[in-house]
C-alpha cells in the first residue's frame, strides 16, 4: 500500500467515524459529558492548587523577621548591624526601628499612653525589620537567614514565622498528591467508560466486522474505526473539560482579585494556560486511544465469521 | 486448484459434518456441491474459506495446503477467494459502491484504481445505475448480484457460493448462476453450493453430491 493511499485510508476513516459519532448525537454527547466531567475534577482540583502556590509563594514575601536587639546594645552597633545585614544576598531590606520610635509607634496604636508614661524608661530595645530577599523567601530559606542573625552578637531574638510557611507547603504538598490520586483514579474511570462504549459499539456492528474479515480484513483493520471514535470520545470530553475550570476561573477571578487587593497583594486567579489546555487535550486524546485500543483488540479478536 | 484428501470435519457440538471426503476440482472448472441440507456443504466451503478447519484430513487450495495457512495469514488468504453468501451479507447503511469496494479497501487499493475496478463490476452484474443507491433499495435478486459484484471486484481466480439463489425464484435464480457461468468462461474456477438440482441441469456443470458427509455416487446424489 502506497503512503498516499495509506494515508487517504485513515483520513477516511478519521471522518467516517466522526460521521458516526454525530448520527447519535444525543449518545455520543452523553458519553463525551461523562468524560469532560470526570477530566473536569481534577482538573479543577489542580487550577486550584496551581494558585493556592502562586498565592502562598507572594505571601512569603510580605514574611518580614523582626530581629530585637540586646537592651545594652549602642545605637551604633545597632546601625552596624543593619549594614551588615543589607550587605547579605538573601536580604532585601532593613529597616531599624530605635528604642524612642518603637515606643512612640507603640504608644499610638496600643492606646496604653498613660500606662507608658507610668514607666521610668523605655522598655524596649531597638529593633530591626528585616525583609528576605524574594529567592530566600522560603521555608528553608527564612530559617537559615533567622540562624544567621541569632548568631550575631547583641542580638536578643529574632522572631519569624517560617512555622507557617512550612504548613502552608505541607498542606499544599497533600493536596497535591490528593490531586494525582483523584486525577489517576479518574482516568483509569475514563479509560472503562470509553472501553465500555467501544465494546457495546463492536457488538452493536458484529455482522459488519464478520462481513469485513470474511473479504479479508485483518483485526488491525477492523479495529481501526473504533481507535479513531475512542479518539474523538477523549478530544471530545477534553473539550467539555475545559468549560467547567473556564467557567469558575471567570466566576473567581473578581472576587479573588477583591481578596488580594484587601491584603495588599498583585495576586489574580489563573485558569488554564495554552500549555496546559494542549497537555490535557493531548492527555484526553491518549486516553480515548488507550481505551479504544484495549476494548477493540480484546472484543474484536473473539468475532469470528461462521 | 481445490483438492480434499479424506477431510473429516467434526464440530464441537459432536455432530460429524463431513465423514472422509475426497475430491478435485481442476482450474477453471465450475462445479456444484448438492445433497440436503446437513449433508455437508456448507461445511466444504467453510473449510476452503478457512472459516473451519478439518478436524483431520487436508485441504488443497492452489496447491497450498491449507493446514500450513496460520491465523495471521488468513486475511491475506481470504484476498484472493470471493465469497457469495445466500443472505447477501451487505452493509446496509452504506451505498451499493461502498459495499462493492469494501474489498479493495481493506486490501489498501489507491482510491482512483478502486472507484474503476467498483464500476466494471458492478456493470458485469447488471447494476452500474444504482451505483450511489443503498442496498434495501433494491430487490432480493439485485442484492444478491451486488453480493456477486463484491466477490470479483478482487478478480479472484476462485469463487465460491453457498446456496446463493436460495431465496430467490426459479427466473431470476437461473440469471444468478448464468452470471456465475459467464465468469467461469473467463477462468475463474466456481464453486455453488445449492440444493436445486434442476438449475444444474440447465447451466451445465460437473456435480459433486454429498450425503451424510460422504461424497456420493453420482446416481444415489
Amino acid at each position: 500500500m502506497s503512503v498516499q493511499t495509506w494515508l487517504e485510508r485513515h483520513a477516511q476513516t478519521l471522518v467516517g467515524s466522526l460521521g458516526r459519532l454525530s448520527q447519535q448525537p444525543v449518545a455520543t454527547l452523553m458519553t463525551v459529558t461523562v468524560i469532560g466531567i470526570a477530566l473536569a475534577l481534577p482538573l479543577l482540583l489542580g487550577v486550584f492548587l496551581n494558585n493556592a502556590r502562586t498565592a502562598t509563594a507572594q505571601w512569603n514575601q510580605t514574611f518580614d523577621m523582626s530581629v530585637y536587639m540586646d537592651k545594652k546594645a549602642t545605637p551604633s552597633r545597632t546601625q552596624a548591624l543593619a549594614k551588615e545585614l543589607r550587605s547579605r544576598p538573601d536580604v532585601a531590606a532593613v529597616r531599624v526601628i530605635t528604642a524612642a520610635e518603637g515606643l512612640a509607634q507603640f504608644r499610638s496604636a496600643s492606646g496604653f499612653g498613660n500606662a507608658l508614661d507610668a514607666l521610668e524608661e523605655n522598655p524596649l530595645p531597638d529593633a530591626l525589620v528585616v525583609t528576605p530577599a524574594p529567592a530566600a523567601s522560603t521555608p528553608e530559606g527564612m530559617a537559615a537567614l533567622e540562624a544567621a542573625i541569632r548568631t550575631e552578637a547583641d542580638v536578643q531574638s529574632v522572631q519569624a514565622d517560617t512555622e507557617w510557611g512550612k504548613r502552608v507547603q505541607a498542606i499544599l504538598g497533600v493536596l497535591r498528591r490528593i490531586v494525582w490520586l483523584t486525577g489517576a483514579l479518574l482516568a483509569l474511570g475514563v479509560l472503562l467508560v470509553i472501553g465500555n462504549t467501544i465494546r457495546l459499539d463492536i457488538l452493536n456492528r458484529r455482522s459488519e466486522i464478520e462481513v469485513m474479515k470474511l473479504v479479508g480484513a485483518t483485526d488491525g483493520f477492523a479495529r481501526r474505526p473504533f481507535l479513531y471514535t475512542g479518539i474523538w470520545y477523549g478530544l471530545g470530553g477534553g473539550l467539555v473539560a475545559i468549560l467547567p475550570v473556564e467557567i469558575a476561573v471567570l466566576l473567581l477571578a473578581a472576587p479573588v482579585a477583591r481578596l488580594a487587593g484587601a491584603y495588599g497583594s498583585q495576586f489574580r486567579f489563573l485558569g488554564l494556560g495554552v500549555a496546559e489546555g494542549g497537555m490535557l487535550l493531548a492527555g484526553a486524546l491518549a486516553l480515548g486511544w488507550v481505551g479504544s485500543w484495549l476494548a477493540a483488540t480484546r472484543h474484536i479478536r473473539g468475532i469470528d465469521p461462521s | 486448484m481445490i483438492r480434499f484428501d479424506q477431510v473429516h470435519k467434526r464440530y464441537t457440538n459432536g455432530r460429524e459434518a463431513l465423514a472422509g471426503v475426497s475430491f478435485t476440482i481442476a482450474d477453471g472448472e465450475m462445479a456444484f456441491l448438492t445433497g440436503h441440507s446437513g449433508a455437508g456443504k456448507s461445511s466444504i466451503l467453510k473449510l476452503i474459506a478457512l472459516i473451519e478447519r478439518p478436524t483431520r484430513g487436508q485441504v488443497f487450495i492452489g496447491n497450498q495446503n491449507t493446514a500450513s495457512i496460520k491465523a495471521s495469514g488468513i486475511p491475506q488468504f481470504r484476498r484472493h477467494l470471493g465469497v457469495v453468501f445466500q443472505d447477501h451479507k451487505l452493509l446496509h447503511d452504506r451505498p451499493i459502491s461502498d459495499n462493492v469496494a469494501l474489498p479493495l479497501i481493506i486490501a489498501g487499493v489507491p482510491k482512483r484504481e478502486i472507484d474503476k475496478r467498483v464500476r466494471a463490476a458492478l456493470d458485469q452484474v447488471g447494476l452500474l445505475s444504482k451505483e450511489q443507491g443503498l442496498p434495501l433499495e433494491l430487490s432480493a435478486g439485485e442484492q444478491q448480484r451486488v453480493g456477486i459484484a463484491r466477490a470479483i471486484v478482487g478478480k479472484p481466480k476462485l469463487l465460491i457460493a453457498d446456496e446463493p439463489t436460495g431465496n430467490l425464484d426459479p427466473d431470476l435464480a437461473l440469471e444468478i448462476m448464468q452470471l456465475f457461468k459467464r465468469f467461469n468462461d473467463v477462468g475463474v474456477t466456481v464453486v455453488i453450493a445449492t440444493h436445486d438440482v434442476h438449475l444444474i441441469d440447465r447451466v451445465g456443470a460437473r456435480r459433486i453430491g454429498l450425503a451424510d458427509g460422504r461424497v456420493a455416487p453420482p446416481a444415489a446424489a
